[in-house]
């Protein structure tokens, strides 16, 4: 019967119901898209660091995971490393950003097909002169780009899309190494060293020899360094914490829409619980039925929110599918929720111990 | 008519309004035999409806003594207070109190619900129903419903848990003479024919003519 209650009540304003239960879902949605750019972000630069296809990667001394600074190391380094026992191969690579998220990478395209296996051309061909442009299919997209095309707005310099290639490898972004390095005045340097051992057995020996061969810098096994793709590597943290920042907004959005809701609602039924007190309802039954609705709406919030979240991701991969990249984190679903309905509870208890402690006399005489 | 149901010994009421204390009920003695349709009349702020109030346990008494079924409710607490308008009064108000947002049988149910019995009612509420003629209507909102109708359900709600007393506060003063005359007559069969005691705070003499007895409030006391 309590739930007939309040449903009933949910229905006799519908507007109501329907607006607080989108103004719920409003910090569900934002929740579960940063939870979800930040994890789909960090799993696509990982795929992509994957598909190059080495064993181990050097990057310089006092680097990030997940940002490189211009390109500190010399080339001489990558020949010095080719030179070592067991290694099959190393190859050079700068990178450069090119807009907040965007980076373009500069690489040696023989190289790079011998490591990884090449791109999957999707339209056009690979480099053919030293002002070629290879872009991804997201980036193509999100930029309207046919191979053939002229491209100026990347680094104030005129480019020619060789070709469209399948996404998942290395970059957006992709332009013959001398060019970039000679663009950016980095002539001689790279930003990082990606090395193939000859033999899969060979991966640690080659790993050893490299770090005491270049103790000051960051080497990884492939596998090592796409598991430090986490939120909590990102910035020193400051990603996990910006997350429990908008997970307390949620909290306060949450509280304050049922709040106002809920006090507006008891405002408007004061009558109703004074017929519900005559009746000989006790005040946990008056909270009761408030709790309740407030946690009904709660629930079709966090609905929404979730539904939201997937209207928010359909648009980013219209918009901008080559810059940013949001998962659908069904293990966040829960905890969005929970996050909701703690401030729906919050927010419901205040109106609804108000109601439950109407005077009965006093609510039947409310007009 | 049998043993008095309801003994009520000097009692009185003093509301707080601002600063002053207003004097609501000055030393109300009062009999109740079980079975007993009881009138009271008297003007505007006689004491009718905190006499009511008191009785009903929807506030309490700042002196004497009010005895239901032989027990003491003048010193109820709050919880006890609600105890006993889920078992042992129902209200009908002049404004109907229904629960706009439920049907007519649902507006019934919830009373049921509330004093914890279960959802179908007994054989006998169900010849309540059919003295109350709203059988056919009980799927309908209140807004749906006329004035009579939803004094008729509004009967049927305060009678679903067989309360010792109903407390009718105005009962026909929102209808039009024939409802009037309808919810009276049903009122008076629920008396005769199932031994409901009954209290009626009434204006109109024609209605207090349906009671077997009528008394007069004046200056929070009964003078007759």
């Amino acid at each position: 019967m309590t739930i007939k209650l309040v449903v009933e009540n949910l229905k006799h304003k519908p507007m109501r119901s329907l607006l607080s239960m989108f103004l719920i879902a409003v910090p569900v949605t934002l929740i579960l898209c940063l939870v979800g750019l930040s994890r789909g972000m960090l799993a696509d630069s990982a795929r992509r660091a994957k598909g190059i296809g080495a064993d181990i990667i050097v990057r310089p001394p006092k680097t990030s995971v997940l940002t490189l600074s211009g390109a500190p190391i010399r080339e001489q380094l990558v020949s010095m490393i080719q030179s070592k026992p067991h290694v099959g191969l190393a190859m050079g690579m700068i990178v450069h950003p090119v807009s907040s998220v965007s980076f373009v990478s500069g690489i040696d395209l023989d190289q790079f097909n011998r490591m990884s296996g090449g791109f999957k051309y999707l339209e056009g061909g690979p480099f053919r002169g030293p002002d070629d442009l290879i872009v991804d299919e997201y980036y193509a997209r999100q930029n309207k780009l046919r191979a053939g095309d002229q491209v100026t707005d990347i680094l104030n310099h005129h480019w020619r899309v060789s070709g469209v290639v399948e996404g998942g490898k290395m970059a957006h972004l992709v332009v013959p190494m001398r060019t970039l390095q000679d663009l950016t005045g980095n002539t001689g340097k790279v930003s990082q060293i990606f090395v193939k051992a000859g033999r899969p057995a060979d991966i640690p020996a080659v790993l050893a020899e490299l770090k005491a061969l270049l103790e000051d810098y960051n080497i990884y096994t492939m596998e090592e360094f796409t598991s430090l793709f986490t939120v909590e590597n990102v910035q020193g943290g400051a990603l996990s914490t910006f997350i429990n920042v908008m997970v307390g907004i949620g909290v306060v959005i949450g509280f304050a829409v049922v709040l106002l809701s809920m006090y507006m609602a008891v405002l408007q039924r004061t009558r109703e619980i004074g017929i519900l007190k005559a009746l000989g309802a006790s005040r946990w039954f008056i909270l009761r039925v408030i709790l309740a609705e407030a946690v009904v709406m709660g629930l079709g919030g966090t609905v929404v929110g979730i539904g939201l979240s997937f209207v928010a991701r359909a648009l980013i991969m219209a918009l901008y599918p080559a810059s940013l990249t949001q998962a659908i984190t069904p293990g966040w679903w829960p905890i969005a929720g929970a996050i909701s309905m703690a401030g729906v509870l919050l927010g419901a208890l205040y109106p609804g111990l108000s109601a439950a402690a109407q005077d009965p006399i006093e609510a039947l005489a409310y007009e | 008519m049998s043993e008095p149901i309801i003994e009520i010994r000097d009692l009185r009421k003093v509301y707080r309004v601002g600063k002053v204390d207003v004097a609501a009920l000055r030393g109300v003695d009062l009999d109740v035999a079980e079975g007993e349709f009881l009138a009271i009349v008297g003007p505007s702020g006689s004491g009718k409806s905190t006499l009511f109030h008191i009785i009903g346990g929807l506030t309490p008494a700042s002196g004497g003594s009010v005895r239901i079924g032989g027990q003491d409710i003048s010193s109820l607490t709050d919880a006890g207070r609600t105890d006993l308008r889920k078992r042992k009064v129902g209200f009908v108000f002049q404004k109907f109190n229904l629960l706009p947002n439920l049907t007519a049988g649902d507006n019934i149910a919830i009373a049921r619900y509330i004093a914890g019995r279960p959802p179908e009612p007994d054989a006998e509420f169900g010849e309540a129903l059919t003295l109350l003629g709203i059988s056919g209507r009980l799927g309908h909102k209140p807004a749906a419903l006329s004035g009579g109708e939803q004094q008729r359900v509004a009967l049927a709600r305060a009678i679903v848990n067989h309360p010792a007393i109903l407390l009718a506060d105005e009962p026909t003063g929102n209808l039009d003479s024939e409802n009037t005359v309808t919810v009276l007559e049903v009122m008076r069969n629920l008396n005769r024919r199932l031994g409901q005691t009954i209290l009626m705070i009434t204006h109109n003499p024609e209605a207090a003519a349906f009671a077997h007895r009528t008394v007069r409030m004046r200056d929070g006391r009964i003078v007759a």
